[in-house]
């Protein structure tokens, strides 16, 4: 700790203060501020740009949402016990979906990234917020696709599953050691703590949308009837 | 069965004069907020004409209301829940209309037209009310009102596009009517079908269909799955807002702003029972010409002791009851059969019904013969196919016979009052041609003619002393998440003046003078 006192705020605190502020945040806002969650569509102002780069984007970020999943919570010892080779596991499943969901993320951020500054309807019926939140999904997003694309076959010898993985599992059970952040390349510390930023701003911004899935719609009848409570 | 009461309301459009007072005395009490520029909660369109917002009618584009699908029942026509979780539709809604179907709000450079003098008189130039950009008007409100550049854009209405082209070039001579619009409070209500949030509800003692604020996540489909185009999505608030009929009104008994300020005296408001069992089994109709008859279908005889009996137990007041007896809307739609609900054939159900305008056919024949044989009337009806076939397009899904049934009938009303009032003598048998008798037909004119306010608004008092404690319910209800949603601020001198201690007749007489209110 004494030798890295930077590196251990970065990955022992700040990964805690910022999930604390994720839940803390959502607790709030859906407790008293429910009204205002919402999916603050702007397609009313615009329509062509957002059906290309909404779709793309949602589509990339779900499935990049899952590949996080599979990546990073499931250990190595459980896709090496299943007879999946790193070969195998990198190759044929992590590349080929993380490229395919990635490039979709990527156009798709892009387009309405450009669109929210450049369009005058969009933008001026933006908050700041809005507009940094977009900004940081694009900034994200592209240190994402760096390190997977670009740092990745740079250090060959970086496995993000015996180092990268085994620290973020140690955070749900609340004993991460920092020493294993120490040699993972500067792209990838950076995807990191961005996208942990991300998560600490998420309750108190338009992302929370994605918590609000309307998944009763499925299964509910179609005209609804209310009554109020006699006093 | 299970009886539900509808408050509904009929249109006289014999009477509309489209001036427009019930769309601005709603916009001022509802839809003056930033955010809800472009909001007509209640619009009038001149006829034929594109609507508001363009195109609305044209659900093969808009893909509102509902269809029947292979195996004949109910969907909604922008697909069923499947299809809108695979196709993603969640993610971008691509029978969303945009600002510019509507239009994109303004408002003037007030500002330089005062300033010291100049060589040049200043000009106001319209100033967008969203980018605050200046903006070159190319639509706006009521763009073809009065069939101002038809000739360019009533090709586009959807309902002319059903009629022979033969017959459309010499339509606008003949014929041009309005139509006043507000929700529809459908008894099968295709936006609450389509609310992923379960937002959107009927009201059960009434009817009246509403967005809850709380829980709308502006996902957006009932604006897309309403085919009359009558949810809004507010920009500012990024929630759905739509016509409330009014609701606190109604629940004190009094009529809707736009009913009370109608200056024609147009609208009737009143109260139907319905066997909300059958409601679906009644849209499932195949043959669309016979949804306005199957939707007649549902609504039971108030006098009936056996329906009261049912009603009682199923929780409908006795007020209720006692305005469903006295009801113009049921007179008019199932008594008489002169209203008609607008396009039954979206499978929706409406409850806001139309009396389909005599007046335009009349005016043709008249300075005819009609004058010397006024039953010349009679074969006009049916030899003007184009009223009558645009109004079976409008109003009954394509049923001609009955929307001539109802002309017929209205006809003949009219023969018997100048008749009676000129002293000349009329033949009653003539009347029960139509299904009326000297008595029927007089109460009929005075209720479409003379429309006494007790005759057209027959309202009852909600028991809302059963649902809330009104004194802790005092200033509870209102937009107070949003920023800009209330005039609080536009008025705050008038607040500071209150705080600084002084009377709202000293107010009163600081603000008000010269005929304006000046803050």
């Amino acid at each position: 700790m004494a030798s890295h006192p930077f590196e251990y705020f970065l990955w022992t605190i700040y990964p805690y203060l910022m999930l604390g502020s994720f839940f803390f945040g959502t607790i709030i806002r859906f407790t008293f501020f429910h009204a205002g969650v919402t999916a603050k569509s702007s397609e009313m102002l615009e329509k062509k740009r957002l059906m290309v780069g909404s779709t793309l984007f949602h589509v990339g970020i779900i499935g990049v949402f899952f590949g996080h999943i599979m990546g990073v919570l499931i250990p190595k010892a459980w896709t090496d016990a299943l007879g999946i080779s790193d070969y195998v596991y990198h190759h044929f499943i992590a590349i080929p979906a993380g490229a395919f969901f990635g490039i979709l993320a990527t156009v798709g951020v892009y387009m309405l990234c450009w669109r929210r500054f450049r369009n005058h309807r969009v933008f001026r019926t933006s908050s700041t917020a809005d507009l940094i939140v977009i900004a940081a999904l694009t900034i994200e997003i592209t240190l994402g696709m760096l390190s997977s694309f670009v740092t990745a076959p740079v250090h060959p010898d970086f496995n993000y599953r015996t180092s990268l993985a085994i620290w973020a599992r140690q955070l749900f059970y609340f004993q991460p050691d920092f020493r294993l952040m120490l040699a993972t390349p500067l792209m990838y510390k950076l995807h990191v703590i961005f996208g942990l930023m991300i998560f600490g701003a998420f309750p108190y911004t338009r992302l929370v949308h994605a918590l609000a899935l309307p998944w009763r719609y499925v299964y509910r009848r179609f005209i609804v009837y209310r009554r109020r409570p006699q006093v | 069965m299970r009886i539900k009461a509808q408050i509904g309301m009929v249109l006289n459009l014999d009477k509309c004069i489209g001036c427009h007072t019930c769309s601005v005395t709603c916009k001022n009490t509802w839809t003056n907020r930033p955010g809800a520029e472009y909001m007509w909660f209640n619009n009038v369109e001149t006829k034929p004409g594109v609507g508001y917002p363009k195109r609305w009618e044209d659900e093969q584009h808009y893909h509102g209301g509902w269809e029947l699908n292979q195996k004949g029942k109910l969907q909604l026509k922008a697909g069923n829940k499947l299809n809108k979780i695979a196709l993603g539709k969640i993610f971008y809604n691509p029978d969303m209309p945009e600002l510019d179907d509507y239009y994109e709000p303004w408002t003037y450079d007030y500002q330089t037209l005062f300033g010291p003098e100049k060589k040049h008189q200043p000009v106001a130039r319209a100033k967008s009310q969203i980018t605050g950009e200046y903006m070159d008007l190319k639509t706006g409100p009521n763009w073809d009102d009065d069939l101002a550049g038809s000739p360019n854009t009533f090709d586009q209405d959807p309902n002319m596009q059903k009629i022979e082209a033969d017959i459309k070039a010499n339509f606008e001579q003949a014929f041009m009517m309005y139509l006043p619009r507000l929700c529809e409070h459908c008894l099968n209500a295709p936006c609450v079908a389509s609310c992923p949030s379960g937002a959107m509800y009927k009201r059960d003692e009434d009817g009246i269909v509403l967005v809850d604020q709380e829980r709308c996540r502006g996902w957006r489909f009932c604006m897309s799955g309403c085919p009359y185009k009558k949810v809004y999505f507010n920009w500012q608030t990024h929630k759905a807002e739509k016509c409330t009929f009014c609701y606190p009104r109604i629940e004190e008994g009094l009529p809707t702003v736009c009913s009370e300020t109608c200056v024609g005296r147009i609208r009737y408001i009143g109260v139907m029972l319905y066997d909300a069992d059958r409601v679906a089994e009644a849209a499932e109709e195949p043959d669309q010409t016979k949804l306005y008859e199957s939707q007649l279908s549902l609504f039971l005889d108030p006098n009936d002791p056996e329906v009261i009996k049912q009603a009682l137990a199923d929780g409908i007041s006795e007020d209720m009851l006692d305005a469903a007896r006295r009801s113009p809307i049921y007179r008019m739609a199932v008594e008489e059969k002169i209203a008609f609900p607008l396009h039954p054939e979206y499978r929706t159900m409406p409850m806001v019904w139309y009396v389909p305008p005599l007046s335009p056919i009349m005016n043709y024949f008249e300075g005819r013969d009609s004058i010397n044989n006024p039953e010349m009337i009679f074969p006009g009806i049916d030899e003007m196919r184009i009223p009558v076939a645009y109004l079976a397009n409008l109003l009954t899904g394509g049923n001609q016979e009955v929307i001539k049934t109802a002309l017929y009938k209205l006809a003949m009303m009219r023969l018997y009052m100048r008749a009676r009032t000129s002293g000349k003598a009329f033949d009653t048998d003539k009347l029960s041609r139509v299904g009326l008798t000297a008595q029927t037909a007089t109460s009929l004119y005075r209720l479409l003619a003379i429309a006494k306010y007790e005759d057209r608004f027959v309202i009852p008092k909600s028991h809302k002393e059963k649902v809330e404690n009104g004194y802790e319910a005092q200033g509870t209800v209102g937009y107070d998440e949003c920023r800009g949603c209330s005039l609080a601020p536009q008025h705050g001198s008038m607040f500071r003046k209150a705080e600084a201690g002084k009377s709202s007749a000293e107010i009163y007489a600081e603000s008000f003078y010269g005929g304006i209110w000046r803050d």
